[in-house]
């Protein structure tokens, strides 16, 4: 292979855990090397550009497109993808009771997108949400039911807080 | 009857209730597998060769470079394909790979495999075909001249369909026409082509995971290019990341079983964003004339209409698509004289097929475009020329054939004036997104101009012309448990979800599971053609119906009753003559029985040369008035509400039809405004998501849609498809709404005739200083 000394081994931080990567190429996206090398698929591709926000993961609390980011010059960033959300949070069963995941492909970009808002701003309105998601292409919903699912879980938080 | 007993009575997650759907927590969760995170020990990585040029010769392919690569396990070419070497859905016209002409940029030519997609990359580049490039036939006007050279065998003609009806010298005393241009769409599901296919270990045969519409079609079409026996080929449904029509024709399949089946590994291929814009057909690009004949008082007299639809290189489905458009150029309109034309063609350009809307969404933008200036001429208002010729079942189509459906057409013109018009809100206090033109700030809000317009729409629901249209559905229950099995694509729509409400509200029991989505039972026929919750729907239904039944007799025969008397009421069986009733969960303890059906819609025929004939199934209806705002100035438009009325026969779940309402009126949207595979000499010039834009989350009005639920006394359940009216008149409301601003602004004598539409043809319209 043609391409040996460009092969480095280096360590990601992925939702708390130290993970080995070798034998990655070193211009590959962070997102390539979640769901090829580590082997967690839950951040999808639909661009690899930065239009679409399926590839959507926390870097060190920012959100980011993984496709974006380089995975080699990030060894020192903590990095938490879908699979760290811990499952059922709050944001993720209000898009599942709301209706807002049809094929689902934008679905983890989304609730990553929504959680980051919502860690950010407790009381979002109609507007907040929309220029916080419009990185985040859904092709199958239209984007009212997702809408409806931020709002339920900003109600849900502040229920919770009385 | 107090609460306790009703409740009692009612069967949870059944039909009218919008239960969650079952992979919808693993899709949140991102654990859910779509195609695309499909892998498998020892998976090898394939990919495509296409080509580069519009029109050519190939000279020689010389694979040794590439095969000779370390990493690189083999190439095939057209000489590899064992069986049949073209495939296509309803024409077989389409090379597995180009063996002696390529016929349009981005057609396979050969695909390699490799250890990982790095290698396959640089062994793509190592393959040396040399050829003769050819003059390229790009416009579809042309392609049906006599004069124009041949690009395929079968001729550039796919399909020519009229359809001539009632007296042609009919002359109306309004006469309004107009040419219309459809731009080519795309339909941009996310989840990009993916298959995993895995050959048996005795190399005998293959199992193909694949993101498809319709496994049962694919397998035939792999099996006859394999020269492979259908059963030695098991179609698995990988997860579908949307389909919207774009994963009815072949793309990868036969490639990725055939590079199995020669390394004897599993392989993987998977598209890119670019490639999927290459991969997949599109909508038809359309050019579209259209005359109304009317009395003065704007009742329609006679249409006459040609349409031009540009199929692509390959057929695909051009001649169904075709004969949508032709049979729905009346719309959702009473009309008893018409002369259409109608041809679809091929050309050197990209392949076109499928997409929500098939052939309708064009036809549609023409005659609302047409109604509009109907209005203008015969004073009326926008709803009044469309309530004056609404059509009601039992009128007679232009086709011959008699709207048996039910078709609330008037009271969709009645509810969309219903419902209140949003306020006129202050461009300047509100956030830049009220503003045209959004967060770039480069609206001034006294250019901003209000309008509002409407769209009306009929569509066909299933296949036509005398297909054999059907979809299979096998019931089994065991010890209270429903298991179903069907190989109905779930391409997010949500069939999943009411396949097991039907289930349990014919049988009154809760707890459904279902088998996964394979081959391993008959054809479900396709997600397309807004049919699965009818075809599949009523296959699920039947398959229990035959269940129950059973369920009865044996009751009857345990207690000495007669089984005729026997219902479901929820979830409690209940004879009718002494008022008995036991829990459905103890009735059927210890039951196992397994029922498998075919269901088949009624049967259609095909068109005649004049375009006669009963070749559509069923028909449903839908309105839209959009409200938009408008900067004339600079022809920026922002979509401020969407109204929607919509003839649903009855909702089986709620939710899943305001889902497809939205995301429908979404795709719609996009047409109107922004989406269009933009194409020079056949190149693609904007194969990615930050040239080819769909809308966004900002570029979303609210919807506020309205339902009408009278049961189709045809459909099972009552239950019309849903999926593809949104899409197709939201699209002619927006452009109406557009006008209206304008007119307001002195663009009145400019006639919007294109989608979509760009900036200039607003500002070009009302800045008469730019016209040129
Ligand atoms: S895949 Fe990263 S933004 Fe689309
Ligand atoms: S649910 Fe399919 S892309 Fe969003």
């Amino acid at each position: 292979m043609t391409y040996t000394s460009d092969e480095k081994h280096f360590e990601l931080t992925v939702n708390g855990s130290k993970h080995q990567v070798k034998d990655s190429f070193l211009g590959a996206s962070l997102l390539s090397v979640l769901r090829d090398h580590i082997g967690m698929t839950g951040s999808k591709g639909a661009c690899e550009e930065g239009e679409c926000g399926s590839c959507s993961v926390l870097l060190d609390g920012n959100l980011v497109c993984s496709c974006l980011v380089l995975a080699a010059s990030v060894t020192q960033s903590s990095i938490v993808t879908i699979e760290g959300l811990g499952g059922a949070t709050d944001v993720q069963q209000a898009f599942v009771e709301c209706g807002a995941i049809q094929c689902g492909f934008c679905s983890p970009g989304l609730v990553m997108a929504a959680t980051n808002l919502l860690d950010r701003n407790p009381d979002p309105d109609v507007d907040d949400v929309r220029e916080a998601l419009a990185g985040n292409l859904c092709r199958c919903t239209g984007y009212g039911r997702i809408l409806d699912a931020v709002q339920v879980a900003v109600d849900g938080r502040k229920r919770n807080k009385l | 009857m107090s609460d306790l007993e009703i409740r009692e009575s009612v069967v949870r997650g059944g039909i009218g209730q919008s239960p969650l759907r079952p992979d919808g927590v693993s899709k949140a969760e991102g654990s859910y597998l779509f195609s695309s995170d499909l892998s498998a020990d020892n998976m090898l990585i394939g990919k495509t060769l296409r080509s580069p040029h519009q029109h050519a010769r190939i000279l020689s392919i010389d694979t040794s470079k590439a095969l000779a690569m370390q990493g690189v396990h083999t190439v095939i070419t057209a000489d590899d394909v064992p069986g049949k070497p073209t495939y296509g859905l309803i024409s077989s016209d389409q090379p597995v790979f180009a063996g002696e002409v390529v016929r349009y940029i981005g057609e396979p030519i050969a695909a390699v495999v490799a250890d990982d997609e790095d290698i396959c990359a640089r062994a793509i580049a190592a393959i040396d075909v040399v050829y003769e490039t050819l003059p390229a036939l790009t416009d579809a006007r042309f392609a049906a001249d006599p004069e124009s050279m041949e690009i395929h065998p079968d001729g550039n003609v796919i399909r020519e369909q009229n359809v001539v009806c009632g007296d042609l010298s009919v002359v109306g005393d309004v006469i309004v026409e107009d040419r219309y241009t459809i731009g080519m769409q795309d339909q941009a599901f996310l989840g990009l082509e993916a298959a995993l296919a895995i050959p048996d270990a005795d190399g005998a045969g293959v199992e193909c995971h694949v993101a498809t519409q319709w496994l049962h079609e694919d397998l035939a079409q792999i099996a006859a290019c394999l020269d492979l026996p259908e059963t030695a080929i098991r179609m698995v449904l990988g997860g579908v990341g949307g389909a919207f029509g774009g994963r009815e024709d072949i793309s990868l399949q036969v490639h990725v079983c055939l590079l199995a089946l020669a390394t004897g590994r599993p392989v993987k291929m998977h598209y890119s964003r670019s490639e999927s814009f290459l991969g997949h057909v599109h909508r038809h690009p359309a050019e579209i004339w259209m005359r109304h004949h009317a009395t003065q008082d704007g009742r329609i007299v006679k249409i006459e209409a040609e349409f031009i639809f540009d199929g692509g290189a390959y057929a695909s489905t051009s001649s169904a698509v075709l004969v949508n458009a032709v049979t729905h150029t009346q719309g959702p309109y009473k009309c008893d004289n018409a002369y259409v034309r109608g041809v679809a063609v091929r050309t050197n350009n990209l392949p076109c097929g499928a997409m929500r809307g098939f052939g309708v969404v064009q036809a549609c933008f023409a005659h609302e475009r047409q109604m509009d200036l109907l209005a203008q001429k015969c004073n009326l208002e926008p709803l009044e020329i469309r309530r004056r010729n609404a059509m009601a079942t039992g009128d007679r189509l232009i086709t011959g054939q008699t709207v048996e459906s039910v078709a609330p057409v008037r009271e969709i013109i009645a509810g969309l004036a219903a419902i209140p018009e949003p306020s006129e809100t202050l461009h300047s206090n509100g956030h830049p997104y009220g503003l045209p033109g959004g967060a770039g700030n480069t609206t001034r809000s006294s250019d901003v101009v209000r309008g509002v317009g409407y769209g009306l729409a009929i569509k066909n629901l299933m296949y036509s012309e005398a297909f054999d249209d059907y979809s299979t559905a096998r019931c089994r229950l065991d010890d209270g448990v429903i298991t179903l099995k069907f190989a109905t694509a779930e391409v997010g729509q949500g069939f999943i979800t009411i396949a097991a409400q039907i289930a349990r509200s014919t049988l009154g029991l809760e707890d459904v599971r279902l088998d996964p989505i394979d081959t391993g039972v008959g054809s479900a026929g396709s997600t397309s053609a807004s049919r699965q919750t009818w075809m599949s729907g009523g296959a699920v239904e039947a398959a229990c119906l035959k269940v129950r039944q059973l369920i009865f007799e044996h009751v009857a025969a345990t207690t000495g009753g007669d089984a005729f008397a026997l219902v479901i009421e929820g979830d409690t069986l209940v004879n009718t003559t002494n008022g008995q009733r036991w829990p459905m969960l103890q009735i059927v303890s210890g039951l196992v029985i397994d029922e498998e059906v075919e269901f088949r819609h009624r049967p259609t025929v095909p068109l005649d040369e004049n375009g006669q004939g009963d070749c559509h199934t069923a028909f449903a209806f839908v309105g839209h008035r959009a409200v938009v705002d408008v900067d004339v100035e600079l022809g920026l438009v922002r979509v401020v509400e969407i109204a929607t009325v919509q003839d649903v026969g009855r909702a089986l779940n709620p939710l899943s039809v305001t889902g497809q309402i939205e995301g429908g009126i979404a795709q719609g949207l996009g047409l109107a405004l922004m989406e269009e595979i933009i194409q020079r000499d056949g190149r693609i010039m904007n194969p990615s998501f930050t040239d080819y834009l769909i809308p966004t989350i900002a570029d979303m009005p609210p919807v506020v849609a309205q339902l009408i639920e009278i049961p189709d006394p045809q459909a099972p359940m009552g239950a019309k498809g849903v999926g593809e009216p949104p899409t197709i008149s939201s699209t002619p409301a927006i452009i109406s709404a557009i006008q209206n601003a304008m007119n307001r602004s002195g663009g009145a004598d400019t006639h919007l005739t294109r989608v979509p539409i760009r900036p200039s043809d607003i500002a070009k319209a009302v800045n008469s200083n730019l016209r040129d």
